[in-house]
């Protein structure tokens, strides 16, 4: 029988929930990296054993962490102590080094100076597709930077930054690569996006990048609403069968392209608020979408006190509210943008953390939900294996 | 013997318990004590100082014999009573935050 691994990122340390595929009796392995920030753990889709984990504090800054047996056990690649006794020479401890190609140059800052790049976080790692030592990490000061061994050493792809960086301006939670999705059709192509700079796409592994903003309104956040490059994206999300439509929840609005991100269409539709953070498809119906909608940008939680996923069947514009088995009075939690995912079972898996602590699953594609775990650290992010 | 205390999450990261002690050749300072650190645990370069730079991190702090050796500068030789083993040098995670 299938099993379900479901990696959540939250402030104080890693967890890892398994079940079979009935998704009704869960284990709970963790604190991993217990006391510091996970902000994101992510399993390569064709060695789902090596997975990728970022794990960051203020005090002592980035720390990659890899598994490669599925989170049993976890080493800092290129640096462990393990690897002190190797015959492979001196480890180097760079796996932690995320340093800005060349001049780092400088971005807008709040008060509209120019302000120097400076590296904080590792937001979001995204393994390749096709090579499990490939992976790409979303950074904050906002960059993209990629390994190909494995996590020990990172190199910038300083060509995201050369579409008009020096524009673009941190929101209130910092200025961070946060969504990266590859292509799988086209191995040469990746989406980003950025609060609060917008999204953009690469057509050549990441050389050169264009942003692809066309279409977002940005009227109460930007001088010039329907700016290049300013907007706040926070989250972008395809089908992987259907790469030229991707689905975007912003600040305010949430959106879909048609055309790779020629041209974005508002598809809010009957929302009760069209503020949020995660947005995510089904894994076997590509219009199927769904969202968590936040009252407003300065009330971060549900709408009513009610902790409602919306789903759309038609790929945005029509939206029917899911809250059987969530709390639907004195709710005040909040869905972080990295937070929701879906399995791949026969019955699409839903899932997603909040900031409360919970890890909600529905079995059935958003009609039914149960607490996996309900008192966890905040949850930061959250994605699932389906493993066979 | 130079005595090192870590603080807790980075002995948990270097799999250390108590304190470390190393052995330093030549002249004993922060940057060399640091260096030999970080040598025999690669794992903790980054997490005390910045890569390429080799600038303290802003809530890191050095204490040894009750005094703050933080702003220092990294090549004064540190106490006679680090250097003979009778107190430690600490490396202490500020109080900042909540």
């Amino acid at each position: 029988m299938s099993a379900i691994r479901v990696l959540a990122g939250t402030k104080k340390g890693a967890f890892i929930l398994t079940a079979d595929g009935r998704r009704k009796d869960w284990k709970i392995s963790g604190p991993h990296f217990a006391g510091w920030e996970v902000y994101h753990l992510k399993g390569s889709a064709i060695d789902p054993n090596r997975i990728y984990a970022s794990q960051s504090s203020g005090w002592f800054g980035q720390i990659i962490q890899r598994s490669d047996d599925g989170g049993l056990t976890w080493n800092t690649p290129g640096s462990s102590p393990d690897e002190l006794k190797g015959p492979g020479g001196f480890p180097q401890g760079e796996s932690n080094k995320f340093a800005y190609e060349g001049e780092a140059g400088t971005h807008k800052w709040y008060d509209g100076s120019q302000h120097p790049w400076e590296f904080k976080r590792v937001w979001h790692l995204e393994p390749s597709l096709t090579d499990p030592d490939t992976a790409f990490a979303g950074v904050e000061d906002a960059a993209i930077f990629k390994t190909t061994d494995g996590g020990r050493t990172w190199r910038e792809l300083p060509g995201l930054r050369r579409a008009k960086g020096a524009l673009w301006q941190p929101g209130a939670g910092g200025m961070a690569v946060h969504t990266i999705l590859l292509d799988p059709k086209n191995h040469h192509r990746m989406f980003v996006a950025i609060s609060a700079a917008g999204a953009f796409r690469t057509e050549d592994d990441g050389q050169t990048w264009v942003p692809i903003n066309r279409g977002l309104k940005s009227p109460y956040e930007l001088p010039d609403p329907d700016a290049e490059v300013g907007h706040c994206v926070h989250r972008i999300t395809l089908h992987p069968s259907r790469p030229d439509v991707l689905f975007m929840q912003k600040h305010w609005d949430v959106l879909r392209t048609d055309d790779a991100g020629g041209q974005w269409t508002e598809v809010s539709g009957n929302l009760p608020s069209d503020f949020g953070f995660p947005i995510d498809v089904h894994a076997h119906d590509p219009e199927t979408i769904y969202v968590v909608p936040i009252k407003s940008d300065s009330e971060h939680y549900p709408p009513e006190g009610k902790l409602r996923v919306y789903r759309s069947k038609t790929g945005g514009h029509e939206w029917e509210a899911l809250g059987n088995g969530l709390p639907q009075q004195d709710c005040y939690v909040n869905v972080l943008r990295d937070a929701m995912a879906v399995d791949s079972l026969d019955s699409c898996g839903v899932y997603f953390g909040t900031t409360g602590g919970q890890v909600y699953c529905s079995p059935d594609g958003g009609d039914h939900w149960n607490p996996i775990v309900r008192d966890l650290p905040g949850v930061l992010s959250v994605e699932v294996q389906t493993l066979p | 013997m130079i005595r090192v205390l870590l603080p807790f999450h980075l002995r948990n990261l270097a799999r250390v318990d108590g304190e470390l002690r190393l052995k330093i050749s030549g002249p004993v300072t922060l940057r060399t004590v640091l260096d030999a650190l970080e040598a025999g645990h690669p794992v903790l370069r980054g997490t005390i100082r910045d890569h390429g730079t080799l600038k303290r991190r802003p809530f890191i702090r050095f204490f040894a014999c009750q005094e703050d050796l933080s702003l220092q500068p990294p090549d004064t030789p540190l106490p006679e009573a680090v250097l003979d083993g009778t107190e430690p040098l600490l490396i202490v995670g500020a109080i900042a935050g909540g």
